[in-house]
């Protein structure tokens, strides 16, 4: 008795033996296929009796290789025949689901269909939020302080050493490409105003914002996202706790206090790392920036910065929240879900961000 | 020439987070058992099934399944013997981006030998196998019932017609009338494929109805092996109040 499925054509008969299985047809599937398929047409008389195993993988072969019906004479045990009889009872045609090709226009019409439901999904978190706050206004025992804070501690405070980095490394690179130029004008001492405006105004802002929605953003979203993949959201709902007051609303008010500071502290070391490479590139002391800063840059930017750190850190966290309280239950919208928050909450930093260089241009620009 | 068993544990110890889980633990299974595995809750039933399948390394003692060893280096041979195995998780653990369909059909299609229209029949042939109509394949698995979850992953255990099942907790959650459906399932492929299956089990009535010996594990080891009847007499704190005097009735 030999292990591996074997197969032999006699005339007027086709005999197997021994073990069908896929495991053993494996190794040499395309040669039993090739040598099924070649057996004659007319060959009616099957014998299985020496087949020691029969597995539904090769019952389905064999049923195929006989066109789908009974040979008219099939030695075969009564085990091995159970194994045939449910392949043949499947129905013979099986049509998988074609998966309809969707024409480009209704494609460009369903993305600005969902970017829309986005939209209003978000508008309809700030509104919850709106009237979550009224409530709180009237409940103050109800506040998520702990939650708050925690939120602060999370996405703040264990930021500072990356953004302080980046905010150095960015503040080095600006000072020191502007000094190249400013030299070959003999502009030296406008550093200060280039780095002055440039980081406090603009780069702080929008580095952090990138920062923290690549950081935190993500992090919110996977996190109410596995929140509902796992029903937690629901046994918050099933407690009488409301997740928009214990989930969400701590997210947004913990971002959006935590940024402006973050925008603070990465403009500080920003101007500390081009304050260095003015030292080293134009042998502009210390002091003399720092003394010049104020006359350069107007207050008014640094409110300005500040201001947008606020409304950036709200703007990342309603998306981030609106796109992890969407999240389907399987993986694939998981990371799907948390790609477009990442992807949407930048998008939408700069786009406050343009709005904001419109509408502040007369603001805070020094006079000379 | 003497078939290896399907399973042998040798001295097994595992721990997790300093506590003993297993102490000396020896197990063999042999071709065509049908092991129920009996425990306590937290006595490392899973435990013993994650090492088996070698998910779990133990801390010492050796695993060998079909007479090769776990701990083989070469990929290959790792590979084959993984694909002589099925394994029902205790929650199903389908795979929750992929249909119904595409669940089953994910280890057939791993193959690449196994053409469209074969795959499509098979994964027709293990969802009518274990009761689903050909219309639950376009399902999600989000979409299902906690007892269709099972059903499917026990039709994804069997894509690959493996020679060893691994079942945890397979009838928890399902109906009677199912549970005793799946019992009638299981003996079948067991007689037609000579598999041989252990099964993590609180049920009785699967435990009567399908398995043929018991192996009992408590105290950090197998403290009973053996034909169901012979293990009920054992006299253990645990065998005896899992068999006490009218549950032995239904056996």
């Amino acid at each position: 008795m030999s292990d591996s499925p074997s197969l032999q054509v006699e005339p007027g008969r086709v005999v197997l033996s021994g073990c069908w299985t896929l495991a053993e047809m494996l190794p040499q599937l395309p040669v039993l296929q090739a040598r099924l398929a070649t057996c004659p047409a007319g060959v009616e008389h099957w014998d299985l009796a020496a087949v020691t195993r029969l597995d539904s993988a090769a019952a389905v072969l064999l049923w195929r290789s006989w066109g789908g019906a009974w040979p008219s004479a099939l030695v075969i045990s009564d085990l091995h025949r159970q194994a045939l009889l449910r392949v043949a009872g499947l129905p013979q045609e099986l049509h998988e689901p074609a998966r309809p090709r969707v024409p480009f226009p209704e494609m460009i019409g369903a993305l600005v269909l969902k970017a829309g439901g986005n939209l209003r999904g978000m508008v309809a978190l700030f509104g919850q939020l709106l009237l979550d706050l009224a409530y709180l206004a009237r409940h103050p025992q109800d506040v998520p302080w702990k939650e708050c804070t925690a939120n602060v501690y999370k996405a703040g405070a264990q930021a500072l050493a990356v953004t302080a980095m980046v905010g150095f490394l960015i503040g080095v690179t600006i000072s020191y490409l502007s000094a190249l130029q400013l030299k070959s004008f003999g502009a030296d001492l406008f550093i200060v105003n280039i780095l002055g405006i440039s980081i406090i105004r603009e780069l702080g802002p929008v580095l952090v914002a990138v920062l923290v929605a690549g950081r935190s953003g993500s992090a919110m979203t996977a996190q109410i996202g596995v929140m509902r993949v796992t029903e937690e959201i629901d046994v918050l709902s099933t407690m009488g706790i409301s997740r928009s007051i214990r989930v969400v609303l701590p997210k947004i008010i913990g971002l959006t206090v935590a940024m402006p500071l973050l925008v603070l502290w990465t403009s500080a070391v920003a101007l500390f790392g081009g304050m260095l490479a003015a030292l080293l590139q134009l042998d502009l002391s210390l002091i003399y920036f720092l003394d010049n800063l104020p006359r350069a840059v107007p207050v008014a930017n640094l409110i300005i910065g500040l201001s947008k750190g606020v409304v950036f850190g709200f703007v990342i966290a309603i998306v981030a929240c609106h796109f992890g309280l969407h999240v389907k239950p399987n993986t694939e919208s998981l990371s799907a879900n948390t790609t477009s928050a990442v992807v949407t909450a930048i998008t939408t930093v700069i786009l406050f961000d343009a709005i904001f260089a419109v509408f502040t241009r007369q603001i805070g620009v020094p006079q000379l | 020439m003497s078939q290896p068993p399907v399973i042998a544990l040798d001295g097994v110890c595992a721990s997790y987070r300093g506590k003993a889980v297993h102490r000396d633990l020896s197990l063999r299974v042999e071709a065509g058992q049908i092991v129920g595995l009996l425990g306590g809750s937290g006595s490392g039933k899973t435990t013993l099934l994650r090492e088996i399948l070698g998910l779990l390394r133990p801390d010492s003692g050796s695993v060998r399944l079909f007479g090769v060893d776990l701990n083989d280096p070469d990929i290959e041979t790792q590979r084959n013997l993984r694909r002589r195995l099925g394994m029902l998780f205790q929650h199903g653990a389908l795979f929750s981006a992929l249909s119904v369909f595409d669940n089953i059909a994910f280890p057939l299609r791993e193959l690449r030998c196994l053409d469209a229209d074969w795959i499509r029949r098979l994964v027709h042939l293990k969802l009518a196998m274990v009761g689903l109509e050909p219309d639950h394949g376009k399902l999600m698995p989000a979409e299902l019932s906690g007892g269709m979850v099972k059903r499917v992953a026990l039709a994804r255990a069997l894509a690959l017609e493996p020679e060893l099942l691994l079942l945890d907790e397979p009838t928890a959650g399902l109906d009677p009338d199912r549970s005793q459906n799946f019992v009638e399932l299981v003996g079948d492929l067991q007689r037609e494929l000579g598999l041989t299956v252990v099964m993590v089990t609180h049920d009785l009535n699967t435990l009567a109805g399908l398995a043929t010996h018991v192996a009992v594990l408590a105290d950090q080891h197998i403290i009973a092996f053996g034909p169901k009847a012979e293990v009920m007499t054992v006299d253990h704190p645990f065998v005896t109040g899992f068999f006490g005097a009218d549950r032995r009735k239904l056996l």
